[in-house]
């Protein structure tokens, strides 16, 4: 599947199943004169995996949809079921968010946001003893996932050793350290040059289909669109499927 | 993973510095109460050494530590005749200060009631209890004098024979020994010329009188040594000790020495608690002020510094939130980095004050209680002060990762 093949749609074909749901999803900032209305009414799907990309200029709200989707900021309305459970109503949780995020959800960033203190390997290991996992059991499966990602000799560097590409490896190893549903990604290849981006998107699409995940990537990275499976588009607020342009005769 | 441990092994140099500056604060607190019970020991313990039953003082005086006492020195024998006394000692004891090598010198005198008291149970390390009537002295080692040195004090010169290790008085001055009468020639030295002058003013007292004019023989006899006048009293002393026979009951001879209207009587205990409560009780509260104040500094510096290194985790503690960190591991980040803080602070407060304490001036006594004490203040403050923090990571929202 490859955004060329597929019609542009805000949801994945019928009878696949889903990663993620979200229905007239609204997120308000502000009320009065000073209300700014950052998503308006957005639904979409998302397919175990399935990468989407978002993409849209700066501002229209896609960081906001994510965070929402990503249950960091609640939406001001509109539901959102991840792995066929729901867990927001507008802004009311129906879940306990970080028991949630801690099985559900995997996050990357433009930053790698890795902690400065905690060496390649003990980033992953602590996302897996904060779900419980043994310590012993963490450590080995923290190895493991790095050395998947080509990281196998970095464990015990600490993030300052690593390169920007490197230390983006490491909190994609993190994100997936718990075999999340759906993992979103904020722009993670901003801050990569191309080759490195387009490494980053090739893993994003290797661990979707072999980990059944679902991911959603915030971009403005177009050389990368190809390794995506579906474009959605955001602007003003407004989500919608992305139409290609017409190619020039 | 302790993420804890982790983050102090990152920030070693930091992490060493601040906990450098806390084990100086916990030190001032240790030492606060080292003081304390340095003063309280050196207050007690010549009452305690002297292992007297009874002390006998100048009547409504509390005795030589609370006041000027004067009982006369032949008072001994008729102590001793009361029945379950066993023995009755004279005790003399002053402060002198005099000038060595150019510096103040000042120690506390007191009198050992040759030949039945030469010292013996005072804590010698080095040389032997006094063996001779006169000129022969014990010094604490903290005086600074050698065995067989001279010392110049009024018009005669004393060797020290034997030295202790910790004897101080109640003011904290060092301890020299000395017989009953030499101590008395150090108390009431006085020079030649005012010796003169007293005579001639007995002489010209004894002639304006009438008994000096019947009896011509008066004024031959004025210009004697006080000691050789029948008419003037025996040199004073500052108390005398009883102690008690075996079986003897404390209460009935204190009931006897209370018709005397010439004494007053008090137990060693009475003795104790007129030095605690009088001399020691105000720098007993002023130490503890000064100690309750520098527990809430040190606990405030504490709060500070964990409230900083809060801040330069917010980012980390987002993130750890965001990947659903719960929040006793927030809690616990911050909690056990206080508790090694104040641990480390702990130990560096012991191992200072263990090097420095001996070279102060006045006794620092540093008992186990003190230092269980600390370790349960040290554990207190550490909590207290994750408070501040742990409040601040609780609050710091996942979102702001994006920021």
């Amino acid at each position: 599947m490859n955004p060329a093949a597929t019609p542009p749609s805000l949801h994945p074909p019928a009878g696949a199943e889903l990663a993620a749901e979200v229905a007239g999803l609204t997120k308000i900032y502000g009320s009065g004169n000073t209300e700014v209305v950052a998503v308006r009414d957005a639904s979409f799907g998302v397919a175990r995996g399935e990468v989407v990309a978002l993409l849209g200029p700066s501002g229209s709200g896609k960081s906001t949809l994510l965070a929402a989707v990503g249950l960091i900021n609640p939406p001001t309305a509109g539901r959102v079921a991840v792995a066929g459970q729901a867990v927001m109503d507008g802004p009311h949780a129906l879940v306990e968010l970080r028991a949630f995020c801690r099985h559900h959800l995997g996050f990357v960033f433009q930053k790698a946001n890795l902690i400065p203190f905690l060496t390649a390997r003990q980033n992953v290991q602590v996302a897996l003893e904060i779900n419980d996992v043994a310590p012993r059991t963490a450590r080995d499966r923290a190895g493991e996932l790095l050395a998947y990602l080509g990281l196998g000799d970095r464990l015990h560097n600490l993030p300052f050793m690593l390169s920007g590409g490197q230390q983006q490896r490491v909190a994609i190893a993190r994100a997936l350290a718990n075999r999340p549903d759906l993992i979103l990604a904020d722009e993670p290849t901003a801050a990569l040059d191309g080759r490195l981006g387009r490494q980053v998107m090739e893993l994003f699409r290797r661990v979707a289909h072999e980990q059944r995940a679902g991911v959603v990537v915030v971009t403005h990275d177009h050389r990368a669109l190809d390794l995506c499976d579906r474009i959605l588009e955001m602007e003003d607020g407004i989500l919608r499927a992305h139409q290609p342009a017409p190619r020039a005769a | 993973m302790n993420l804890a441990a982790q983050d102090i092994r990152h920030n070693g140099g930091r992490f060493a510095l601040t906990a450098a500056g806390i084990g100086l604060l916990l030190m001032l607190v240790l030492g606060m109460g080292g003081i304390y019970s340095g003063l309280v020991h050196e207050a007690t313990l010549l009452v305690d050494r002297l292992e007297a039953d009874l002390w006998v003082v100048q009547h409504a005086t509390r005795g030589p530590f609370a006041e000027i006492s004067r009982v006369p020195a032949n008072l001994v024998s008729r102590l001793e005749a009361v029945p379950g006394v066993a023995r009755a000692r004279r005790f003399v004891f002053h402060t002198i200060q005099r000038e060595r090598h150019g510096q103040p010198w000042r120690f506390s005198v007191q009198g050992l009631d040759w030949p039945g008291d030469p010292g013996t149970s005072l804590p010698l390390i080095a040389g032997r209890p006094l063996a001779h009537a006169h000129y022969e002295m014990i010094a604490d080692r903290s005086l600074g004098l050698p065995l067989g040195e001279k010392v110049r004090l009024g018009k005669e010169t004393y060797t020290v024979v034997g030295l202790t290790r910790g004897m101080a008085s109640s003011s904290g001055d060092p301890m020299a020994f000395f017989t009953l009468r030499d101590a008395q020639a150090v108390q009431f030295d006085l020079p030649g010329e005012a010796i003169r002058l007293e005579r001639a003013a007995r002489q010209a007292r004894a002639a304006a009188g009438d008994l000096g004019r019947q009896q011509p023989g008066l004024l031959d006899r004025a210009d004697l040594p006080s000691a050789a006048l029948p008419a003037l009293g025996p040199p004073t002393v500052s108390a005398l000790l009883i102690s008690l026979g075996p079986g003897a009951d404390a209460a009935t001879v204190i009931r006897t020495l209370a018709g005397w209207p010439d004494i007053s009587v008090y137990t060693a205990q009475e003795q104790r608690d007129f030095l605690l409560r009088g001399n020691v009780d105000r720098a007993r509260r002023q130490l503890g002020l000064f100690r309750v104040i520098l527990v809430f500094v040190s606990a405030i510096i504490m709060a500070l510094i964990i409230y900083t290194l809060t801040l330069d985790k917010a980012h980390d503690i987002a993130m750890l939130k965001l990947i659903g960190a719960r929040n006793r591991v927030i809690v616990g980040l911050i909690l056990q980095q206080a508790l090694l803080l104040g641990a480390v602070g702990y130990a560096i407060a012991w191992a200072l004050g263990e090097w420095l304490f001996p070279a102060f001036p006045r006794l620092v006594l540093i008992t186990a209680t003190d230092r269980a004490m600390l370790a349960g203040i040290v554990i207190l403050i550490s909590v207290a002060a994750s408070g501040l923090g742990i409040w601040k990571a609780l609050r710091i929202q996942p979102n702001t990762i994006l920021s």
